[in-house]
């Protein structure tokens, strides 16, 4: 794509009447494309061009809210009681404040993302230039951006490319988060189309972030065998200095690793991230180290093994300099969005900054500039390490005996927990001697730091777990794939007919942040289930890195045990938050390379064949922020369901199917028009999983879609009968929905089939070509 | 006892539980319904009171009272395991979702509850159940048979000891011999 800015500047022009001086006149882009697949309907939609589609979406699954505060207070005419059905001062009632409130966590997540991306297009079109060429998978990938393409109809093929899909993206956040004003949108409805909106947003600025760094940064490109890395705090010699890169955004990591390299000291210092930053590093630069996912910010500072913390953006702990404080490890803030109350020192001399930090004249800078963080933070690592010699902030064990005599067993820290940990009581073991049941603790514990918070006599409770754990901490050390970026075109065709056939039983997508429930093997354990049962499952972020931390009982990690191809049986990673994208991008591949559906500008279209053949899930086991809901939100208006873990509850609105409404499940056979029952395939677009063992029989039912052929639904009850018998000990009894002809019977269960098909009266129906959408049905023959 | 939300952030607002004081109210309540239902969750495996385990006790009750159970999650397969067959099973989410429907006609099509208890969800999962029920379902009377204050039900018992949460359950199953 090439675009040209025209403007028109006139420093003096003399008429017969007027005189003007200094005119500027901008016109914006002409867009000359040399794209030749022809334009879609929708190209960059507005706020309401998909409403219908969403609409669709909606009635079938309807928002369940659950609202986790009962007030409004966002304007001056409140706090409004919002309940038992009042109003507030605005007019708003409880369901569309629940609504606004999932928008607003939408926006904030696609604005994350988005400005992540620009951030780093900018700095990468200063660094190779605009006309620097697009190159995601060399010649395995033709189709380099499949969400762009699908959303704003271009096919960028530059950074400077990227520019124009942001500004769209930029506008439609802006555009979204004026809708939550005071005495704006005032349905339910509407609020959750725009929060749809804002996902596919998410998706976009995402992609454009994963597709410029993959091009630029040498990241690997669309490799199935993209090396192992080694994973957790026993991974790192600490014997070296260590930089510790917390967040998301690699250019300042980008800029330490390259000072390194170029000073030769890259060798001598260990360079590791903690949240997606990690996965970045990794992609960029054999010798990083992932130390772990975002929260385990307290455990890895506490334990002292970082000389220096580097801060970019996104999840990092806002007390991390604090911490890092109490250990003293130097700080550097790098980015703008995060700045942490340093001063900022980006126009001062390196040698300056570097006296500054190492005598600790300043315990943390900001600097804004990446080259100047890559020398500050390896010279600093460097003076700082033999002073500090790996200074902790944790207890010994006898002093965690002794403190914990002082507890007063009031209960405040376990009803503070997330968790509900039974805190007090380990407390009580450890005054009597026994710290196995705060060690117990360790595994569970997501590191929020709540309990030392609330403790009347300020034990640090935390610490006294990260202690009591220390040797398993110590001990970490697995493998997890680097992230690979997006999946080849190859890869799709391969596996296109049998995904959508159903004869590959689904895609499981097992992303999203580290708030489980009950520690990280549940994780594992539903990642090698689905593998094992020759699903594709695909990882990302701190869910990726969870999935690597545990073996099976060879020793093999989840990433030495399964290929990682996009393929039946294949687990791959495919990187860090904005690499989700590739996820979705699969997805619409699917509809494109395999059955041949135009994306240009198409979205509608696609979302219909993604949602009506695509047997995917996602799911985020420990999802917490916002950028995970905006992520969601996504894979909603492609018709992919999510599921999230207890704590994604949290999210307050689930979309939710009723199975039992058969009224819900109908769709257009495009081949003659008539509507068709097709069951609740899939039953829930968003729906939170209370267990493991829920997640894995949800997960397999959800793969289910109205066009398998009976050979994939056959299959797919094949693994939905069996999860269910394992963990639910019986037969699942809704299984007379998704049998549509006897051919859908798995051979094996016919008898127990037959029973159940038999109590429900149960009746024959065809397998539609099924489409939502009445302008997919072709003409009726006479 | 406290009649504060377990979790010590989950602020109620302009309405709070009722709190159950003693368990006789609890089986008053139960007993003036005309239809209730009994949401068991995850936990109930995870409680133990006097060797015995949550879900013992409120098979329990529900032999007693009759009541019919929906269990949550995988917990079908605990019941099943001890001989006593839920009226239903399915996601938490799903139960909530149909119980908020006022033309929901419960799992035997016979019409609406007037009671749903709730009992061994995850606590925030509970509570936002509830929540959900409480702004959107105002009419429906809810109850926890949990030892966690629950602000958003309509009756709560307050936050308890095992021990005393085992004396509770116990008591009520006792007022239900012979039938609700």
């Amino acid at each position: 794509m090439t675009t040209k800015n025209v403007s028109v500047k006139i420093d003096e022009l003399k008429t017969s009447n007027s005189l003007i001086k200094n005119l500027q006149v901008s016109i914006g882009k002409v867009v000359d494309q040399n794209y030749a697949e022809p334009m879609g309907p929708t190209p960059m939609p507005s706020l309401t061009a998909l409403r219908d589609w969403d609409m669709k979406l909606l009635t079938k699954y309807k928002p369940f809210y659950m609202p986790d505060c009962d007030l409004c207070c966002l304007c001056t005419f409140g706090k409004c009681d919002l309940t038992s059905g009042k109003r507030g001062a605005c007019g708003l009632d409880i369901g569309a404040q629940s609504s606004r409130i999932v928008l607003l966590a939408c926006c904030i997540g696609a604005a994350t993302h988005t400005a992540h991306s620009r951030h780093m297009v900018h700095h990468l079109i200063e660094k190779y230039g605009s006309r620097y060429p697009l190159d995601i998978g060399g010649l395995n990938i033709k189709v380099e951006a499949p969400i762009t393409r699908l959303v704003t109809g271009i096919k960028p093929e530059t950074l400077g490319d990227l520019e124009t899909v942001l500004e769209y993206a930029e506008e439609q956040i802006t555009q979204a988060i004026a809708v939550a004003h005071t005495g704006q949108e005032g349905n339910n409805l509407d609020f959750e189309s725009k929060a749809f909106h804002v996902g596919m947003i998410d998706h976009l600025g995402m992609e454009v972030g994963d597709i410029a760094q993959v091009s630029t940064l040498g990241f690997p490109k669309a490799e199935p065998e993209a090396p192992l890395v080694q994973l957790g705090i026993g991974s790192v010699d600490i014997s070296k200095p260590v930089i510790m890169c917390i967040g998301h955004n690699v250019i300042p990591s980008v800029g330490i690793i390259d000072y390194a390299k170029d000073h030769k000291v890259d060798d001598k210092i260990e360079v590791v991230g903690l949240c997606c930053t990690a996965h970045d590093i990794t992609r960029y630069y054999n010798r990083g180290r992932i130390v772990g996912p975002i929260s385990w910010q307290l455990r890895f500072i506490r334990a002292g093994f970082a000389d220096v913390v580097v801060l970019d953006e996104q999840c990092v702990r806002t007390d991390a300099f604090d911490e890092a404080r109490k250990v003293h490890a130097p700080v550097i803030a790098a980015s703008e969005k995060n700045c942490m109350g340093f001063k900022n020192r980006t126009e001062d001399s390196a040698d300056e900054i570097v006296f500054d930090l190492v005598s600790g004249k300043v315990p943390g800078v900001l600097i804004l500039d990446p080259e100047l963080v890559g020398e500050v933070a390896v010279r600093v690592a460097q003076q700082v390490a033999p002073l500090r010699k790996k200074m902790k902030n944790l207890p010994s064990l006898g002093e965690i005996k002794q403190l914990a005599k002082t507890c007063r067993q009031c209960n405040m820290c376990r009803r503070s927990c997330p968790q509900d940990l039974k805190i007090p009581q380990a407390l009580k073991a450890a005054a009597e001697g026994d710290l196995v049941p705060l060690t117990d603790l360790y595994e569970y514990c997501v590191g929020c730091g709540r309990c030392e918070e609330v403790c009347p006599v300020k034990l640090n409770v935390h610490s006294f777990i990260l202690k009591a754990g220390e040797k398993f901490m110590m001990e970490e050390s697995n493998l997890c794939r680097i992230g690979r970026g997006a999946v080849q075109d190859v890869e799709i065709r391969n596996v296109g007919s049998p995904i959508v056939l159903g004869e590959i039983p689904g895609i499981l997508a097992v992303v999203g942040c580290s708030n489980y429930p009950k520690g990280g093997k549940d994780v594992y354990d539903i990642c090698r289930e689905f593998a094992s049962r020759r699903y594709i499952v695909v990882t990302s972020g701190c869910a990726a890195m969870t999935a690597g931390s545990y073996r099976n009982s060879e020793g093999k990690t989840l990433y030495e045990e399964f290929p990682g191809g996009f393929e039946a049986g294949g687990v791959l990673n495919v990187g860090s938050c904005v690499a989700n994208s590739h996820i979705a991008g699969a997805a619409i591949k699917v509809a494109n390379i395999f059955a041949k559906r135009n994306l240009r500008g198409n979205y509608e279209e696609i979302a219909d064949y993604i949602y009506n053949r695509l047997g995917a899930v996602g799911l985020a086991w420990g999802a917490y922020s916002q950028k995970a809901a905006a992520i969601a939100a996504g894979f909603w208006r492609l018709g992919i369901p999510v599921l999230v873990g207890p704590h994604g509850s949290k999210y307050r609105r689930m979309l939710l199917g009723r199975e039992d409404k058969p009224e819900n499940w109908e769709v257009y056979d495009a081949r003659t028009g008539n509507k068709v029952n097709v069951g609740p395939a899939p039953e829930h677009l968003f729906q939170t999983v209370e267990t493991p063992q829920e997640a894995m029989v949800s997960i397999a039912k959800l793969c289910i879609r109205p066009n398998d052929t009976w050979k994939g639904r056959s299959i797919k009850l094949s693994h939905y009968v069996d999860l269910h018998k394992r963990y639910y000990g019986c037969m699942p009894q809704d299984l007379h929905l998704f049998v549509r002809t006897l051919a859908d019977v798995p051979v094996t269960l016919r008898d127990e089939f037959g029973k159940i098909l038999e109590a429900h009266d149960w009746k024959e129906t065809v397998i539609p070509d099924p489409t939502l959408l009445p302008r997919m049905i072709r003409k009726v023959k006479d | 006892m406290s009649c504060e939300p377990w979790q010590c952030a989950e602020i109620a607002a302009t309405k709070k539980a009722n709190p159950i004081v003693k368990p006789e109210i609890a089986a008053a309540i139960i007993k003036k319904a005309s239809r209730t239902l009994l949401i068991v969750g995850s936990g109930a495996t995870e409680s133990w009171m006097e060797g015995k385990q949550l879900i013992e006790y409120l098979i329990d009750f529900a032999n007693s009272s009759k009541v019919p159970v929906v269990a949550t999650a995988h917990m079908v397969g605990e019941f099943l395991k001890r001989g006593y067959q839920p009226a239903g099973f399915m996601s938490a989410m799903d139960i909530g979702n149909r119980v908020v429907d006022p033309e929901w006609k419960g799992l035997d099509g016979k019409g609406r509850y007037d009671l749903v208890i709730f009992v061994g969800l995850p606590f925030y999962m509970e509570e936002l159940i509830l929540s959900g029920l409480m702004h959107f379902a105002p009419d429906q009377k809810t109850m926890t048979l949990d030892n966690l204050y629950h602000p958003h039900a309509s009756w709560s018992f307050p936050n308890a000891t095992l021990e005393v949460w085992a004396t509770n359950l116990k008591v009520i199953t006792s007022k239900f011999e012979g039938g609700q």
